[in-house]
């Protein structure tokens, strides 16, 4: 394993699409939540995605690691298709993968320690004492060394959220997924959140794609940009063309223009105030 | 016609649920008895855990429960056996009632109450927290991972929980024997041996692992069925309770009709 771990010190950046999504349709229900969805993530590429609630950022991450099923198009991942391989194959292939969650989702009734060393334990053979220094290894990677005999209730969101890391990357994924990373934290533990995000990105030349409405921190760790818009993609462009972007859809979001029904001819709470509203162009 | 469809709807459901039942016990079995010789890991420490939450930690109340049962059972037995004049069988009456019945039925109902809601609990809490989502994406599957376990500690358990308390309640019997109905400790068990044949114990004992079996996987099921936001958590383990109970007393009737119609005449 430590062969293993010096190879990854400084891989040659690979190259090739590390995921190929074509005309994915999802649904929800009866619902059709992704419409005919298309793009391509290159081996080593940050992707973000963008959108906002109810866009379907979070239905495409779910179905691009397998927990949701589509209803048509295919998920390529590393040159294999996910949706046509047996339960074994996509196991082999879920064990390339990180995915970071919203919330941690870390186990409850385990330590932070436990909790990284769990897919180690389960899926390989190594012994404890290697086990307990990989543990070591991944949390002082983001930040956490010496809180492997912490629960996870006892930790706060931004070290929640760097613990569900260290578990996420404790298989030296190839393929490493978030959701939301700085959602419901300050800005401070936020922007910390999101240089471990860069660094692990310069470090590994991991493949990562990141959902997020977080605007700031999308442009600080994008490679390329993905605006999901109800279920339809809107822009697929590198970070600095987005910025210049004409679309009208693309410049409400990125200069928080609120929906227009939101603000109805007879603004009441505009009425009470008396004011104009604050000039958003 | 609304009445015809909600009885159509309601017996797809129910045959939905049951089969739902029958893929996670399918699915745990195969967990425990199959893959671990195909050189997967059963997961036995996690089992041991479970084992001691589900079996001995129980130990106190079903002793307790069953120790007043077998008391309830020799008072209401000799009410009637008194005008008889026959208040030797009181040891009888308790033995058979015990292991055949209440000794099954009121550990299974203990275990709803411990176990079963835990299992709901634990599940659900961990399905709204996005924990089931992420054992997937670790390619460890919930079934294998949490179902399994419990299922192997509630068919261990189960028996030997069951038995225990067949005994406490011989002994309950056997303390309103002793003091009101003129047996010895030694000669109230005596006739209780005497009355008993190894069949009552052993249906009992399948009887208990039937229970086992209907505890794990309502447990498990509903805790899967947690919707979203924690308040789902409670209603599943509400659900969990209910159903368990109701599944516990349709199988048992089951089982007892079964054991009626085969037992050698």
């Amino acid at each position: 394993m430590f062969g293993n771990g010096k190879k990854r010190e400084r891989p040659a950046p690979p190259t090739g699409p590390a995921i190929v999504v074509r005309n994915l349709r999802v649904n929800y229900g009866e619902r059709e939540i992704l419409h005919d969805i298309s793009f391509e993530v290159q081996a080593g590429e940050t992707m973000v995605i963008l959108g906002g609630s109810g866009s379907g950022k979070s239905t495409l991450l779910r179905t691009l690691v397998g927990l949701e099923r589509p209803v048509g198009g295919e998920i390529w991942i590393q040159g294999r298709n996910f949706a046509a391989m047996s339960e074994d194959e996509r196991d082999q292939l879920r064990k390339k993968m990180g995915m970071s969650f919203q919330g941690g989702a870390l186990f409850g009734s385990m330590t932070v320690g436990e909790n990284v060393a769990l897919p180690l334990r389960e899926h390989t053979p190594l012994d404890e004492s290697t086990i307990e220094i990989m543990v070591r290894l991944k949390l002082d990677q983001v930040g956490l060394s010496g809180f492997e005999n912490y629960m996870p209730a006892q930790l706060s969101g931004g070290m929640k959220k760097r613990a569900a890391i260290a578990r996420a990357l404790a298989m030296d994924p190839e393929i490493l997924f978030f959701d939301e990373p700085s959602a419901g934290l300050d800005p401070i533990i936020a922007a910390g959140i999101d240089d471990l995000i860069v660094k692990l990105k310069k470090a590994f030349h991991m493949t990562m794609v990141v959902v997020t409405h977080e605007l700031a921190s999308a442009f600080l760790i994008a490679d390329r940009m993905i605006l999901l818009d109800k279920g339809n993609i809107v822009a697929n462009s590198p970070p600095a063309e987005l910025r210049e972007s004409r679309q009208p859809r693309v410049r409400q979001f990125l200069d928080r223009i609120p929906e227009p029904e939101l603000t109805g001819e007879i603004d009441y709470l505009q009425m009470l105030t008396g004011e104009n509203p604050p000039n958003r162009q | 016609m609304a009445f015809t469809q909600a009885v159509g709807e309601g017996t797809i459901n129910g045959l939905a649920y049951v089969g739902g039942l029958a893929r996670l016990t399918g699915g745990a079995a195969r967990a425990v008895f199959i893959e671990p010789f195909r050189g997967r890991r059963l997961r036995l420490s996690r089992a041991v855990h479970q084992a001691m939450g589900v079996g001995v930690a129980a130990l106190p109340i079903i002793s307790l429960i069953s120790f007043f049962v077998g008391t309830i059972l020799a008072l209401q037995g000799a009410y009637e056996l008194r005008r008889l004049g026959a208040m030797q069988l009181v040891a009888s009456a308790v033995a058979i009632s015990m292991t055949r019945e209440l000794g099954p039925l009121m550990t299974a109902i203990v275990v709803i109450g411990r176990s079963g809601s835990a299992f709901a609990a634990e599940i659900g809490t961990m399905k709204v927290n996005e924990e089931i989502d992420a054992l997937e994406t670790m390619a460890l599957e919930p079934i294998h991972f949490l179902v399994a376990p419990k299922f192997l500690a509630m068919i261990l358990m189960m028996p030997c929980l069951t038995t225990w308390s067949d005994f406490m309640g011989v002994c309950g019997g056997g303390f309103f024997g002793v003091t009101n109905a003129g047996f010895t400790w030694n000669t109230y068990f005596h006739a209780t041996l005497n009355a008993l044949v190894l069949r009552d114990i052993i249906t009992g004992l399948i009887k208990s692992v039937m229970f086992g079996l209907v505890i794990t996987a309502v447990g498990c099921q509903e805790g899967f069925a947690t919707g979203l936001g924690s308040e789902e958590v409670g209603r599943s383990t509400t659900a969990a309770v209910v159903k368990s109970i109701f599944l516990v007393i349709a199988v048992d009737l089951v089982f007892t009709a079964i054991f009626y119609f085969t037992a050698p005449r």
